[in-house]
């Protein structure tokens, strides 16, 4: 796997540590962040393809999110996506299966560190994305406008929707421990804690329709978990998903915790669901005659299993089902005595 | 847990005033019918094919009685009985069903020492164990959730919490009682109704638990008891007419019901394997943890699915605590079930014996070394001796797979992260123990040990309050506590 991007030090960042986390978060910070993207992953910023006379647009190459690098498929593979009207927008990497393990192997070398790292700085790092959605709002929202074929008014309140989505995810980081865990009265002299935990690396198979939201919904909880993250996006609308890489790698993410990889969830699926080092399988964008079949590969390593609502409404308040779904629970004994 | 009685190395009888004098309980309190039905819809009835098959003492391999064998027709019986009496149950209020519980806990508490005892003939397990642990462990499980069951709406998972519907449990054999209260006490205190199949080799004390349904005035069809073997269970799991499965057992079997509720809307717990990492540093107090790996490992033969298997010793004091365990294991007194002085009972059955003594061979010929103190065992029923293998590697498949059984791996360990690598390298991720007298050693390990259950300076400690359940391929879902609600409701 390409390690093009050093592992960013997220305990080392200015806007990270406590005492400078407000200035940060300034306004001027973020706008200043909402330039064009990284140089270093060979990246450009993405207008729309214009009809407009004046210079030509350059275009995006979109590309996968492996490992806080921007690879192309390993396969060489991409295809077209396009708006709903059929309108050629981008041609997206088409992941393979290698691409699959590579993003595996990405998100268990993260796993130690970003659930070993403070809640508290979780929750700053999250909120950071929430900035950086912002900062792109406007770009998001011509992205799920093209995708979701709905009004540039209704497409901007998509946007707001997932900012204070993700916003709402950044504070449960060092809130769920208390909600999900606590001391049991057990019949003896003993402390007795329970303590939820991050299960690990979690392979989510995002919604097929709502690319933003959606996304951002499944993806959210399983980073404020402490789990890391191998996101299967949206066959037909990828590329929301691909730009918010792009605000991942400059929200000091570290490295490998969030894996993103567009391509067809039937041929990504079966492979993630077998894996042995995934531990847990979200199986929201799965059709649901594959679900059964990702169901009966992950038993094998008797992983957690996300099943979605079918009726799940991405607008509606979340509820803590998502956040529940990838913690383990760690009760530690000790005795009492002198 | 009790401590185990400290007993001196045997010497002649005349000096010592402590040598060994057999003191059994009486079998007869355990009252055994010759035969039994199975318990659908508030009555004993046989199977509806007739068939019926032995459950047998494993200390003397005597049949004690004889027991109906479920069919798919009894399974679909007793999941309708369950279906039927669902609206109502779960429309009573909560606090009627409570009240429901709180009998039968108090039942169960009366008719301790008759359950005790059956518990021992039908297990294998020493009476010790049986009346000191499994036994008021199930009372106070049935008395926690009781409390419960007027109070789900303040649990932490919504403000409505509803019940899922039938539930269909399958229990293992090594606390056939216990694992019957775990399974049953969340699920009615919920709003549930069961239909729990006991392990083939050992369905007594379900069957009893029935009539104390019966005594408790529980409506009919609100529990119902499917005695049989592994193909019951199956039709029971892939029952269409269940809404939830809790399976506690091997993870072979786990993975098949995985692969069995795939695609449907079943709900699913698994409490399954383990192969626990208990871990011994330099500084620890060698007498105490000593006794604590004894616990660990020989506690209930070995028939637990947390119990300590892999001792991961520093190897500063590898010495001194190996020879500390082997003078310890010297006392063990290995023999009756019904003695009150007996430490290890009987192994539940000869199936399970032979998988001990096949891993253990395989111990000795991937070259572990192996021990176990002078011991005489019975001539009749299942037994195996206390066996500890050094020089273990952690590519040996003693260090690797489940053993189930009295038989405990010494490894070692320089440094506190060599321990953790050696601890976590495994698909499991039951339980793990901590001996050290450093504390912030022990939360710095319990941090990084991936394990449901982390004993630190203790092991094998279980109480209702405290959620107990793997990580891995130690399944899903925690039992006990606040936390096992969760299981059974629509949360």
């Amino acid at each position: 796997m390409p390690e093009t991007k050093p592992e960013t030090q997220p305990g080392t960042k200015p806007e990270t540590k406590p005492g400078t986390a407000r200035n940060g978060k300034a306004p001027g910070k973020a706008a200043r962040a909402a330039k064009p993207a990284r140089a270093a992953a060979g990246e450009a910023a993405a207008p729309a393809p214009a009809a407009v006379p004046g210079p030509l647009a350059v275009l995006k190459t979109y590309k996968l999110y492996l490992g806080g690098a921007f690879p192309r498929s390993e396969s060489g593979r991409t295809y077209a996506v396009t708006d709903h009207t059929g309108r050629w927008l981008a041609n997206a990497p088409l992941a393979s299966r290698k691409d699959a393990r590579d993003a595996v192997v990405a998100a268990r070398r993260a796993f130690p560190r970003w659930s070993g790292a403070t809640a508290y700085l979780r929750g700053q790092i999250l909120y950071r994305i929430a900035e950086m959605l912002q900062s792109r709002g406007e770009q998001f929202a011509a992205e799920v406008a093209a995708a979701e074929g709905v009004t540039t008014e209704e497409a901007a309140r998509l946007v707001a929707a997932t900012i204070d989505r993700w916003v709402w995810y950044a504070g449960w980081t060092d809130k769920i421990t208390q909600i999900g865990g606590g001391a049991n009265p057990v019949a003896g002299p003993y402390f007795n804690l329970s303590t939820p935990e991050p299960t690990g690396v979690v392979a989510v198979l995002a919604p097929r329709d709502s690319a933003l939201l959606g996304l951002v919904s499944v993806l959210a909880p399983v980073l404020a978990t402490g789990n890391t993250a191998v996101l299967v996006t949206s066959h037909p609308r990828p590329l929301p998903a691909l730009t918010l890489a792009e605000v991942l790698a400059t929200s000091d993410l570290p490295a490998g915790v969030v894996n993103i990889l567009s391509g067809d969830p039937a041929e990504l699926g079966p492979p993630l669901a077998a894996h042995q080092d995934v531990n847990a399988l979200d199986l929201t964008g799965a059709a649901p005659d594959e679900a059964r079949d990702l169901e009966v590969a992950a038993a094998h390593t008797l992983k957690r299993l996300h099943r979605p609502d079918p009726d799940e409404d991405w607008q509606a308040a979340p509820g803590l089902a998502r956040l529940r779904s990838f913690l383990e629970t760690k009760t530690v004994w000790h005795p009492k005595g002198i | 847990m009790p401590e185990p009685t400290p007993e001196p190395t045997p010497a002649p009888r005349a000096e010592n005033p402590f040598a060994y004098s057999p003191a059994p309980q009486s079998a007869s309190v355990a009252a055994l019918a010759p035969s039994y039905g199975l318990f659908i819809d508030g009555e004993f009835r046989p199977a509806a094919d007739g068939r019926v098959f032995k459950t047998v003492a494993p200390a003397s391999e005597e049949a004690l009685s004889e027991v109906a064998e479920a069919g798919q027709e009894d399974v679909a019986a007793a999941v309708a009985a369950a279906r039927a009496a669902f609206p109502a149950w779960s429309a009573l209020p909560g606090a009627e069903r409570a009240k429901y519980l709180f009998r039968i806990a108090r039942l169960i508490q009366e008719r301790s020492r008759e359950l005790a005892v059956l518990e021992s003939l039908d297990n294998g397990k020493p009476i010790r164990e049986s009346r000191d642990v499994d036994l008021p462990l199930v009372a106070a499980h049935f008395f926690y959730y009781a409390g419960w069951a007027d109070k789900l709406e303040h649990a932490g998972f919504g403000p409505r919490p509803r019940p899922l519907g039938v539930a269909g449990q399958v229990i293992p054999w090594n606390f056939p009682l216990l694992m019957l209260a775990w399974k049953v006490a969340p699920a009615l205190a919920c709003g549930n109704t069961v239909v729990l199949k006991p392990a083939e080799t050992t369905p007594l004390t379900a069957l009893r638990f029935a009539e104390i349904c019966v005594q408790a005035g529980l409506p009919r069809g609100v529990v119902n008891i499917l005695t049989g073997d592994g193909a019951a269970g199956a039709a029971l799991v892939a029952h269409p007419g269940v809404d939830k499965v809790a399976f506690t057992g091997s993870t072979a079997v786990g993975r098949e019901i995985a692969r069995t509720v795939a695609g449907s809307r079943k709900r699913l717990t698994l409490e399954l394997g383990g192969k626990a990492a208990n871990i011994v540093f330099e500084d620890a107090p060698v007498d105490q943890a000593v006794e604590g790996i004894v616990d660990g490992i020989f506690f209930n033969q070995g028939h637990v699915c947390c119990a300590g298997s892999r001792l991961l010793v520093q190897e500063s004091v590898a010495e001194e605590v190996v020879a500390a365990l082997k003078e310890r294991m010297r006392t063990l007194r290995v023999g009756d079930p019904l003695d009150k002085n007996t430490d290890i009972g009987a192994v539940n059955s000869a199936a399970q014996l032979a998988r001990i003594s096949e891993l253990a061979a395989a111990g000795e010929a991937e070259g572990a070394e192996r021990w176990s103190p002078p011991c005489e065992l019975p001539e009749t029923g299942w037994w195996f001796a206390p066996t500890l293998f050094t020089h273990v590697s952690q590519a040996h498949r003693i260090a690797r797979e489940e053993i189930f059984g009295p038989v405990l791996s010494v490894l070692t360990f320089r440094t506190p992260e060599e321990a953790v690598a050696k601890a976590n390298n495994t698909p499991y991720g039951l339980s793990a123990g901590i001996w050290t007298e450093k504390g912030s050693r022990i939360l710095w390990m319990a941090d990084r040990l991936r394990a449901g259950v982390v004993w630190a300076n203790t092991f094998n400690k279980f109480d209702p309050t405290s959620p107990f359940g793997g990580y891995q391929e130690s399944g899903y879902g925690r039992e006990g506590g606040r936390h096992g609600l969760e299981a059974y409701l629509n949360a």
